[in-house]
């Protein structure tokens, strides 16, 4: 693999007595999109602002492009930036927005007029020169803060929760624009959000944060597929955690199944917490209990969610609740109601599990 | 591998950004700016206070002075005074200024901008005026001087209504901020709860502005002890800590009594600050919460009786004015009671003359414009600077004294430092730049929270934009910060034109032959027992800051709508 573009070694960042960074370590390629998730306070902002310059670690080291620039103040890197208030200046005008990175740089003013024309071209913007920012939609003018991010082509675009202050629908849209821009200009972005679909959608690798560390890294169905953690499962998507028991090596115990998972790490006779996806377990008619990896439960309620229903179903034995995600296709054919007796199905390949102590 | 680099981590101190060129500029400039403020405010303040342990002859004398002013029962019994001016005072502004902040708020009465804007008019003239126009109503020969009832203006009555006048304006500000915030919603629950309208009054509408009545109760306690305009002209022969200050060193040339006197005046001052700077916190908690504003319903019984109150305290305001106009334009009082325009003759009297106005209006506008930029500049890099965090944390420290510093002890502290022969500022004593840089630290105070309010306004991502984008901060500070708090800047410079047009007690003790000041001008005329000249050049000062008033208010509503299509967002 080539050389990271971005290298970020033993990164520790204090406020005080608090950590809010511990220890980070992590490279992001020429061209990629890496999205820092996480819930508030895990330090994604904070990592984001120590590679900016704004708010320097207390320890470690970042290189950009092969230069150390640890301690650089942020008009010494390389990078744009782009906020969560978009922090347009509001007594300038679009173009004079997007103009402003570029005028002191000695540019000939046709260039620049035209460099601004380019860019705001780009961010489907070229009518709306002459407004201010007051007078844009929030979506506008968050393109706005992007072309004047971009408009010095800096090597690094950093976007700190881009996104979060639009409403759902422009949310959506602008996600698939950002994500195609940047696709076509191929400039290493690192974006920070709190929204997990944002960075499953957007993202080449997601960096999922949680107390100041990276709970794990990798790409969007990596992440989802194969979480590293019970954080990662839990924050990302939803999850069933079912008490268990490892058995022999290759082997679990859940209710008096015994079901075929990968143990690695695990000692025998462990308890764990087992780990399903609602969209893996399946459900069937009770009559159909026919071999060993079933378990019987009793349906306790059917939440409607309009592209699928959501079960939650209640294990005879343990008395432990799973959720299972069906298609209202599945409730007619096996005519699953509240109260139906069903059959639940884990399948071995789509559980993970995770060890208690963790 | 997470262990491994753990360990290959340094453990050494923390990492240090290094300074852009911008960091270091901005640190150069700061440090300017609070060394002005070390010498135009620490330094004289701390001669002021080694003055107070010494003798005529320089000599140490430890707390010997203030052993002799303890023991000294004129002088002592003057704190007893002060303290009972402020006290009775406070009463009846905060009262009278609450029943009218509620009327503006809480009424539909008509007139609403009228009855505020006459109750802002003390603001306009010098403490000293009211004075005058009390004498000429209540005085030995006074206009209606039945009324007391064989009381003596001259003395606490005078001076109480006098401080009554001079701090309704202060009072009603902070009391109309209190009431403006309540919320509706809050009147609603209890309104559908059933709570009867005192037991609202009492539950919601008090509670929600104790704060600001604690802030407003404070000022006006300041204001009215360190005032010295009022007691000079009526106080008689009832002597406050103010006048205390200014016989022992322009009347017996103590300046070592006048430093004890300082010492003593700088403790209600200085407590009634801190008192004020801890409710203000609390109060800032109330203001973010996001409330419904509340909309008054029309109530014919209420609302006519806020309008006779409203009306009969305007009377009050006006009747002061009308009275000092008329005292101005009459030629003999009360023996010849025809109109004309000898009391303008100022070059006849004592004073400085014409000249001394027009010194006013030149020290008012360089204190405007200089202390505007000082002010400004200076609250901008204590925001926005990066690093030197004690020296920020000083700086301010030294921009929130001069609110606990009475005019007087400014001024006198000035003498001792400035004119002392050692200090190689020395030249500057007996210069109009030594006028400007006193009023403008006199009332850095309020400036620099105006200054800084509008910039915690901003968007505190901007700086951390131009820095991404490589723009020096001086040009985003010219292209963006100025252009944004231009209405703060304004709100700046014509605090400080006004007041420096006003004031009289930290240029009383500073003021040389050559730069004579109107509102020095108004106390030595009345000294000289020319009451009439002195009423006559009160209201010149009162009619040039009522001009700039309407000029920034013009000025104002220009700014406003050329920008109007950027600035509603600023506003949102």
């Amino acid at each position: 693999m080539s050389e990271a573009f971005l290298k970020i070694e033993n990164l520790t960042k204090n406020f005080g007595q608090f950590t809010a960074l511990r220890n980070i370590s992590l490279e992001v390629f020429e061209g990629e999109f890496v999205c820092f998730l996480g819930p508030s306070g895990c330090g994604k902002t904070t990592l984001l602002r120590a590679i900016a310059g704004l708010d320097i670690q207390t320890q470690g080291s970042i290189a950009q492009a092969g230069e150390d620039i640890s301690v650089l103040p942020p008009a010494e890197r390389d990078f744009g930036i782009v906020f969560q208030s978009y922090a347009l200046f509001p007594n300038l005008s679009v173009e004079k927005n997007v103009a402003y990175g570029l005028e002191s740089r000695r540019a000939h003013r046709n260039e620049v007029s035209q460099r601004v024309a380019e860019l705001l071209a780009l961010v489907d913007l070229a009518d709306q020169t002459k407004k201010y920012p007051a007078q844009l939609s929030g979506g506008q003018q968050q393109r706005v803060a992007l072309a004047r991010a971009l408009a010095t082509s800096p090597g690094l675009l950093l976007l700190d929760e881009p996104l979060s202050a639009l409403d759902a629908k422009v949310r959506a849209h602008l996600r698939m624009e950002i994500k195609e821009l940047q696709r076509r200009l191929a400039v290493t972005t690192i974006m920070v959000t709190h929204d997990q679909e944002e960075a499953l959608t957007m993202a080449d690798r997601i960096v999922v944060m949680n107390h100041g560390v990276i709970e794990q890294i990798g790409t969007p169905q990596e992440i989802y597929a194969s979480p590293a953690s019970q954080f990662v499962a839990d924050f990302i998507g939803t999850m069933n955690f079912i008490s268990a028991r490892t058995a022999s090596a290759g082997k679990c115990v859940l209710e008096d199944l015994e079901i075929a998972v990968d143990t690695s790490g695990l000692e025998a006779g462990q308890p764990v917490q087992l780990a399903i996806r609602p969209e893996d377990v399946q459900l069937g008619a009770d009559d159909a209990l026919e071999d060993q990896s079933q378990a019987r439960g009793t349906i306790e309620s059917l939440e409607y969610l309009g592209a699928f229903v959501r079960a939650t179903v209640e294990l005879d034995q343990s008395g432990a609740r799973v959720q299972a995600d069906l298609s209202t296709g599945d409730i007619d054919q096996f005519a699953l109601r509240p109260q139906s007796s069903v059959a639940v199905t884990f399948p071995a390949e789509k559980i993970r599990l995770y060890s208690l102590d963790a | 591998m997470a262990g491994a680099s753990y360990l290959s981590g340094t453990r050494g101190s923390p990492l240090r950004r290094k300074s852009s060129s911008d960091d270091r500029a901005m640190r150069l400039f700061i440090l300017v700016i609070a060394i002005y403020l070390v010498i135009a405010l620490a330094f004289p303040l701390y001669v002021m206070f080694s003055k107070s342990l010494e003798n005529s002859q320089g000599g140490f004398v430890g707390l010997q002075n203030y052993l002799e002013y303890f023991n000294t029962p004129s002088l002592v019994y003057s704190i007893q005074n002060s303290l009972f001016i402020g006290f009775v005072t406070t009463c009846i502004t905060v009262t009278i200024a609450f029943v009218l902040a509620y009327a503006l708020t809480r009424s539909r009465m008509p007139g609403k901008p009228v009855f505020k804007t006459i109750a802002m008019i003390p603001i306009l003239v010098p403490s000293l005026l009211p004075g005058i126009a009390l004498i000429y109503l209540f005085g030995r020969q006074g206009l209606i001087n039945e009324l007391l009832f064989g009381h003596e203006i001259y003395g606490p009555i005078g001076i109480v209504i006098a401080e009554v006048f001079f701090t309704l304006p202060h009072a009603l500000i902070i009391i109309i901020t209190a009431l403006s915030i309540a919320d509706a919603r809050l009147y609603e629950a209890a309104t559908a709860l059933r709570a009867s309208r005192p037991r609202i009054f009492f539950t919601v509408t008090l509670p929600g502005v104790r704060y600001g009545l604690i802030s407003a109760a404070f000022v006006v306690f300041t204001l009215s002890v360190t005032d010295f305009g009022a007691p000079k002209v009526i106080g008689g022969d009832f002597n406050v800590l103010a006048t205390d200050i200014y016989k022992q060193v322009i009347g017996q040339q103590n300046f070592e009594m006048g430093a004890v006197v300082s010492m003593v005046l700088l403790l209600p001052a200085g407590l009634a600050f801190v008192v004020d700077r801890i409710v203000q916190k609390k109060q800032v908690a109330l203001l973010s919460a996001r409330a419904v504003p509340l909309e008054p319903l029309p109530n014919k019984r209420f609302d006519s009786l806020m309008l006779v109150y409203s009306i009969i305290i305007s009377i009050f305001i006006l009747g002061i004015l009308g009275v000092c106009q008329f005292a101005a334009l009459v030629k003999f009082f009360p023996y010849n009671l025809s109109l004309g325009f000898s009391n303008y003759q100022f070059d006849l009297m004592d004073g400085g003359g014409w000249d001394s106005y027009f010194n006013s209006i030149e020290m008012a506008s360089y204190t405007a414009v200089f202390g505007t930029i000082i002010v400004f500049a200076g609250a901008y890099l204590v925001e926005k600077g990066q690093g030197l965090g004690p020296i920020r944390g000083a700086f301010q420290f030294l921009a929130m004294l001069p609110m606990a510093i009475p005019g007087l002890v400014l001024g006198l502290a000035y003498i001792f430092f400035f004119n002392s022969p050692s200090n190689p500022l020395n030249f500057l004593y007996h210069t109009m730049t030594i006028l400007v840089i006193s009023t403008i630290t006199h009332f850095y105070t309020v400036s620099h929270l105006t200054a800084t309010t509008a910039l915690k306004q901003m968007d505190s991502q901007f700086e951390s934009v131009a820095a991404s984008l490589k723009q020096p901060f001086y040009r985003t500070f010219l292209r963006v910060t100025v252009p944004v708090c231009t209405p703060a800047i304004l709100d700046i410079s014509i605090y400080l034109f006004v007041n420096a047009m006003t004031t009289v007690s930290a240029v009383v003790f500073l003021y040389s032959p050559h730069t004579t000041l109107a509102s020095v001008a108004v106390l030595n005329m009345d000294d000289a027992g020319d009451i009439a000249p002195a009423a006559a050049m009160g209201m010149m000062i009162f009619y040039t800051a009522a001009g700039v008033k309407i000029l920034h208010y013009l000025l104002s509503r220009g700014i406003e709508s050329r920008t109007q299509a950027w600035r509603v967002a600023v506003a949102n």
